[in-house]
């Protein structure tokens, strides 16, 4: 089906000669060569046997035992899960590393939404036959990042929005009832309950803004919610605009000014929720899998959660999660595609929302009051979710990404101006959506 | 069978045991040990040819195919389908081009901290290497542990050690906690240099300390006992006998653990984070490119690095002397049996 072009035989070769040369840790590899087959249709799913599952690794432990509850079932088509670092970047690389060298040990693929473009351009990944799965019954934002160029590539398997986490038990104490709206609502917040002697030394707010993917994630936050966008709605770069500027000014204007501690700038997810966690932070935003473990720290039972605040009302979350999609030298597609029924079936993913808690791509589960009355935080994470906007849904995301980070870190750590650093961000991103 | 009552050795000794031989004789010995050392020399390329043969296809092609590689661009995307061209363009030199055109800031930046790293940290590496070579060396109570104590950094992976000293460096950590003053050591700027370089020469003096260690041991006692009859001190001790004995052992070190600095990569990127501009290296730019699936211009990199390392490599061996061969007086000073190219060997006066 796939021809072979003398090239593509000497692909892994290839890559450990750059390897070898220059001496690299790299996990990415690979090289030109004739995939060749040209997708146009959906692509034909037989075969039936023993797959591989391969995500990233299991921090809550409730996916083998999913996984067991599968294999109990279809004792001839045994899933078998590879676990990948924690670390996307570190996934995306072996997964692109196995696309690469056509190998066919990976079947099913978790992809974070982001990579979505990237996989189907590069036909890693195989179209599905999008009347088989519920995608009605789903998130229609969702469905939307499982989605290249009007085709189904994936399968929404779970879904994630930002939020804001807050210490309702300060606020109730400096007599505010309601968590902030806006920004500047959350900085007069701030300022009342600064004051009493429990908050000395406690900062006001903070998300993710190391230089690395959360700082995209939070910079697109912090734009969309001022009313500026990174990418419009046909994919051009659009953030050289006053609405942007506020955005990013709100960032910068808060490190500034203390709003945000200066060591917000090394935070990264975990960073913050320690933070947030020992009462060094007032507000935080994060994911909801915070939930779940703050209810196990010290601040139990005085947080709660609200919609992220913007510049003239709610603001816009960027969207998280991960979707299901087959790898394209897989064997055994029509067992890879039962799975994934299976996987992000409306009851599989009411049990990992149960037990990790993982946003599901349900609607109706967000409605659920038993599920509401055991996470209170299920209404405000709809809402997001459904007001999030994507990140740049483009072939290059690697390429757009570092440089929203360059530019936003720049401006953050006041080596640029924030105009300048939008200006700039403009024509690199000009540049690498150009092709 | 009852001939080989004879030993062979007795056979093969007859000729060398006579004293005095005639003329002809020694002619025909003449020809019949050219005669030997062409079949032996015969032997050795065969014997060796394995080697060379894998050598060829673990270092040689790969090399080649790098090279090879970085003439091409990355893939494009057809417009029409949405699909990534299957093949990559033939771009000649245009990779090169672009690192020194385009991308020429990033370049040099990354360029100029990778020999900032390689300098000062095998700079600092090395007095510190020695000096624990030295502690090593001394007979005391509890010296193995203490031996098995400095070479504990070294045991540790280097990716490890980058977590372990980004929880040290952290906003929080103990760093921060020792000087009084809250540094963010994993943001831009000097000071994550400083972090990186303390992380690394932690890491690896214990290398050089090693190395040297072997080359202290080799040093006869008789030497320092007639220093000491002669009435010189210590410090006389150390800078005309110790240090000048172990600089074959020492300028090994110093030159593997150079081209291992050029190298860096996986200290800075775990420590301080990927794309930071104080603190990306060449290697760095190079897996920037190859993880954005540009293998073209990665390869770029990765051959002006190989040049640049190549380079440092012979600039050793041709200007300080660095003995990799260990021929020098006949006695193997490490166990490695490679040569550089061109390592004309030059005198390493003892």
């Amino acid at each position: 089906m796939k021809t072979n072009t003398p090239k593509t035989t000497t692909r892994a070769v290839r890559c450990s000669a750059a390897l070898a040369v220059g001496g690299l840790l790299l996990t990415a590899c690979g090289s030109s060569g004739g995939s060749g087959s040209g997708q146009e249709g959906t692509a034909s799913f037989e075969g039936r046997g023993p797959i591989s599952y391969v995500a990233g690794k299991d921090t809550t432990g409730t996916v083998q035992p999913t996984i067991d509850r599968w294999n109990k079932l279809h004792p001839k088509e045994k899933v078998t899960f590879i676990q990948l670092p924690t670390d996307a970047d570190a996934q995306r690389q072996q997964m692109i590393q196995n696309a690469e060298t056509k190998a066919d040990a990976y079947t099913v693929l978790s992809l974070d939404v982001v990579w979505t473009s990237e996989f189907a351009a590069h036909q890693w990944i195989d179209k599905l036959p999008e009347q088989q799965f519920r995608l009605s019954k789903m998130l229609r934002p969702a469905v939307e990042t499982a989605k290249y160029r009007g085709g189904l590539y994936a399968v929404p398997a779970s879904s994630d929005g930002g939020m804001l986490y807050y210490r309702t038990d300060l606020l109730k104490k400096a007599g505010i009832s309601e968590p902030p709206a806006t920004w500047a609502q959350m900085t007069a917040d701030c300022a009342k309950v600064t004051k009493p002697a429990e908050a000395k030394g406690m900062s006001c707010y903070a998300g993710q803004f190391q230089k690395y993917e959360g700082l995209t994630v939070n910079f697109s936050e912090a734009v969309n919610s001022a009313g500026g966008t990174v990418t419009d709605a046909s994919g051009k770069p659009d953030v050289d605009t006053p609405e942007a500027k506020k955005g990013l000014d709100f960032l910068v204007g808060s490190v500034k000014d203390g709003t945000i501690p200066k060591e917000a700038i090394t935070y990264q997810e975990e960073d913050g929720r320690q933070a947030f966690q020992s009462g060094k932070l007032l507000f935080l935003r994060n994911w909801p899998y915070v939930y779940a473990l703050a209810a196990k720290s010290g601040i139990a039972g005085k947080y709660a959660v609200a919609p992220l605040p913007g510049l003239n009302g709610p603001g816009s979350s960027s969207r998280g999660g991960h979707n299901m999609a087959v790898s394209s030298y897989a064997k055994n597609k029509a067992t890879a595609l039962d799975f994934i029924k299976f996987m992000t079936s409306e009851e599989t993913t009411a049990t990992f929302l149960k037990d990790a808690s993982l946003a599901p791509p349900y609607a109706s589960l967000y409605d659920d009051p038993t599920l509401i009355k055991q996470y209170p935080y299920l209404p405000v994470l709809k809402q997001s979710i459904l007001h999030a906007v994507p990140r740049p849904r483009v072939v290059q995301y690697g390429d757009v990404t570092s440089a929203v980070q360059q530019e936003a870190y720049a401006a953050l750590t006041g080596t640029k101006s924030s105009a300048q650093a939008l200006k700039d961000l403009q024509q690199d991103l000009q540049k690498s959506t150009a092709q | 069978m009852a001939k080989t009552e004879i030993p062979p050795e007795a056979v093969i000794d007859d000729d060398r045991t006579r004293p005095r031989s005639t003329p002809v004789k020694r002619a025909r010995r003449a020809r019949r040990q050219s005669g030997a050392t062409a079949g032996s020399g015969r032997m050795a390329a065969l014997l060796v040819s394995p080697t060379l043969l894998v050598l060829s296809i673990v270092v040689l092609y790969p090399t080649l195919m790098a090279l090879n590689e970085s003439l091409y661009g990355p893939k494009g995307l057809d417009p029409k389908t949405g699909f990534i061209s299957p093949t990559e363009p033939f771009v000649g030199l245009k990779n090169y081009a672009d690192i020194f055109g385009a991308a020429a800031d990033r370049f040099w930046n990354a360029f100029w901290n990778t020999t900032f790293f390689a300098v000062v940290t095998v700079g600092l590496e090395t007095v510190i290497g020695v000096a624990m070579a030295l502690i090593m060396h001394k007979a005391f109570r509890g010296r193995a542990l203490v031996r098995a104590g400095i070479l504990v950094p070294w045991a540790v992976p280097t990716a490890i050690s980058g977590l372990l000293w980004r929880w040290i460096f952290n906003s929080d950590g103990i760093a921060n906690a020792l000087i009084g003053h809250q540094v963010l050591w994993t943001t831009e700027g000097f000071h994550a240099k400083v972090a990186v370089i303390v992380a690394e020469v932690w890491k690896t003096a214990p290398f050089i300390g090693l190395l040297v260690l072997a080359g202290l041991q080799v040093i006869p006692k008789e030497v320092y006992e007639a220093a000491r009859i002669d009435g010189s001190g210590a410090l006389r001790q150390f800078w005309h006998i110790t240090l000048p004995l172990v600089k074959p052992a020492l300028l090994v070190a110093m030159l593997f653990r150079c081209m291992d600095a050029l190298r860096m990569f996986d200290l800075p990127y775990i420590l301080i984070g990927a794309q930071k501009n104080s603190v990306e290296t060449l290697s760095m730019l190079a897996q920037n490119e190859a993880s954005n699936v540009r293998f073209g211009p990665a390869s770029a990199y990765a051959v002006l690095l190989f040049l640049y390392v190549f380079l440092v490599a012979l600039a050793f061996v041709r200007l300080l002397g660095a003995d990799l061969v260990g021929d020098g007086d006949g006695r193997p000073k490490n166990g490695r049996r490679w040569r550089m190219p061109l390592a004309r060997r030059t005198e390493v006066t003892a």
